[in-house]
């Protein structure tokens, strides 16, 4: 059974880890897309929508993402939908994106000064042109460095999907453990190739943050 | 949608949630104490040891914080033993939540304690205290009053990544919600219970360290 060089087990980890990638992929891109939806709400609609968004980031942020999945992954079906572990982890992965990346952006457009508003709607600009066209290109320069940040753990979070059986790859190192029990080198691998995704966002992310505080210095 | 909700036979099984419970409130404290400890010897170290510990303590955080919690907590539980370090489901999830906290708090308190204006350390001294007295008695209150919130919101992360420790068959409580499903088969209601009873306790723990932080703080207002 230990016929597997530690090249074998790299390239086996290495290929699953495609997967990783993609899922972090779909998670962000359908989390931003969630987000910034739910943050233009935010800004704009009235009490009671305002209130239902900020419950909806309390729930994601305040329950376990393990939890999230498994409900995503058992509750959905219950709704007569069909769902592969692709379909619950994007899905639920989506949704939790979205609720931290709201908060992350709310944040960010309050920090924009009350005046840029004001300025704005002076010059006969609607809310929507205020925010289109003002407000948001200055705070999205603010927005960059924590959202770099965030998609760290965004990478970090897709590693549970692996619990509800989707062979991404935490699972493929759990898998592959099974097969030649070795798992100190393997998951050293499983947690080398995570460190090779992540600490290049960390890094830039932390550039931005310096560019930022020097152009704030300034 | 046809799905008659049940939720009426969970009652039965209270004693096994009330154990979950008390299993994850008891990894989270324990880890939270052990971390944050670290946390500050780490972040004086950091600041004041030597420039190999100081890398050495640079190198562990980033490997922490660029690695997820679960593959952590695998490497510890199947990974360490054969090194010859045996160990129990509950000692490795203890040591996994504490070295994952223990990384991000160091990064915390040092901040916390960089916010600290020199000022404050040099009139300790000039007040007759020693170098170390000065930190413990005058820099590191005010720093970790300051980095309180931020403290506070990393122990919830911890409690709520906890969870994963189910999967080392530690008995907390999602290790509760798999086995009652697979007893009652009524997998989606005792999920939404237990999602609910972790929500509640991130609230009220929330709302408890803060009372907790403003007595312990109180007059390091700044």
């Amino acid at each position: 059974m230990n016929d597997f060089t530690i090249w074998d087990m790299a390239q086996g980890l290495l290929l699953s880890a495609r997967w990783t990638v993609l899922l972090s992929l779909i998670a962000f891109v359908g989390g931003g897309l969630v987000g910034g939806l739910l943050l233009v709400l935010r800004l704009s609609a009235g009490a009671k929508v305002q209130a239902m968004i900020r419950l909806y980031s309390e729930i994601f942020q305040g329950t376990p993402l393990l939890m999230q999945l498994f409900l995503g992954f058992f509750g959905l079906p219950m709704l007569g939908i069909e769902v592969s572990p692709w379909l619950a982890a994007s899905v639920t992965l989506t949704l939790y994106t979205g609720a931290y990346l709201v908060d992350i952006w709310r944040g960010c457009v309050e920090a924009i000064p009350r005046g840029q508003w004001q300025a704005a709607a002076s010059l006969g600009m609607s809310h929507g042109q205020q925010l289109r066209l003002v407000i948001w290109p200055q705070a999205m320069r603010i927005a960059t460095a924590p959202t770099v940040g965030f998609l760290v753990q965004v990478v970090k979070s897709t590693a549970l999907a692996s619990i509800i059986g989707f062979t991404e790859l935490t699972k493929a190192g759990s898998m592959l453990t099974n097969a030649v029990f070795q798992p100190f080198i393997i998951y050293s691998m499983v947690a080398a190739l995570y460190f090779a995704m992540c600490f290049p966002l960390t890094w830039y992310s932390r550039v931005l943050e310096r560019k930022q505080g020097l152009a704030l210095k300034r | 949608m046809s799905y008659a909700f049940d939720f009426s036979d969970l009652s039965q099984y209270a004693d096994v949630l009330l154990h979950g419970v008390v299993v994850t409130l008891g990894l989270t404290g324990v880890s939270t104490v052990l971390g944050g400890a670290l946390g500050v010897v780490g972040a004086a170290l950091v600041l004041r040891g030597p420039a190999w510990l100081r890398w050495l303590i640079a190198a562990y955080i980033e490997l922490i914080r660029n690695t997820p919690f679960i593959v952590q907590l695998f490497f510890v539980f199947f990974g360490l033993p054969s090194l010859g370090i045996q160990m129990g489901e509950i000692e490795a999830a203890l040591l996994a939540m504490t070295v994952n906290l223990a990384a991000y708090a160091i990064e915390i308190v040092r901040a916390g304690i960089e916010s600290v204006k020199h000022g404050q350390y040099q009139a300790a001294l000039s007040l007759g205290l020693s170098g170390r007295q000065a930190f413990r008695y005058v820099v590191l209150p005010q720093a970790l009053a300051a980095v309180f919130p931020a403290l506070l919101s990393q122990v919830m992360i911890v409690m709520l990544g906890s969870a994963v420790v189910s999967q080392i068959s530690v008995q907390d409580l999602t290790y509760a919600a798999n086995f009652i499903q697979s007893r009652n088969f009524r997998s989606f209601e005792c999920y939404i219970a237990i999602t609910a009873i972790y929500l509640v306790m991130a609230i009220l723990l929330r709302r408890l360290c803060n009372g907790l932080g403003s007595g312990l703080f109180a007059g390091q207002k700044r």
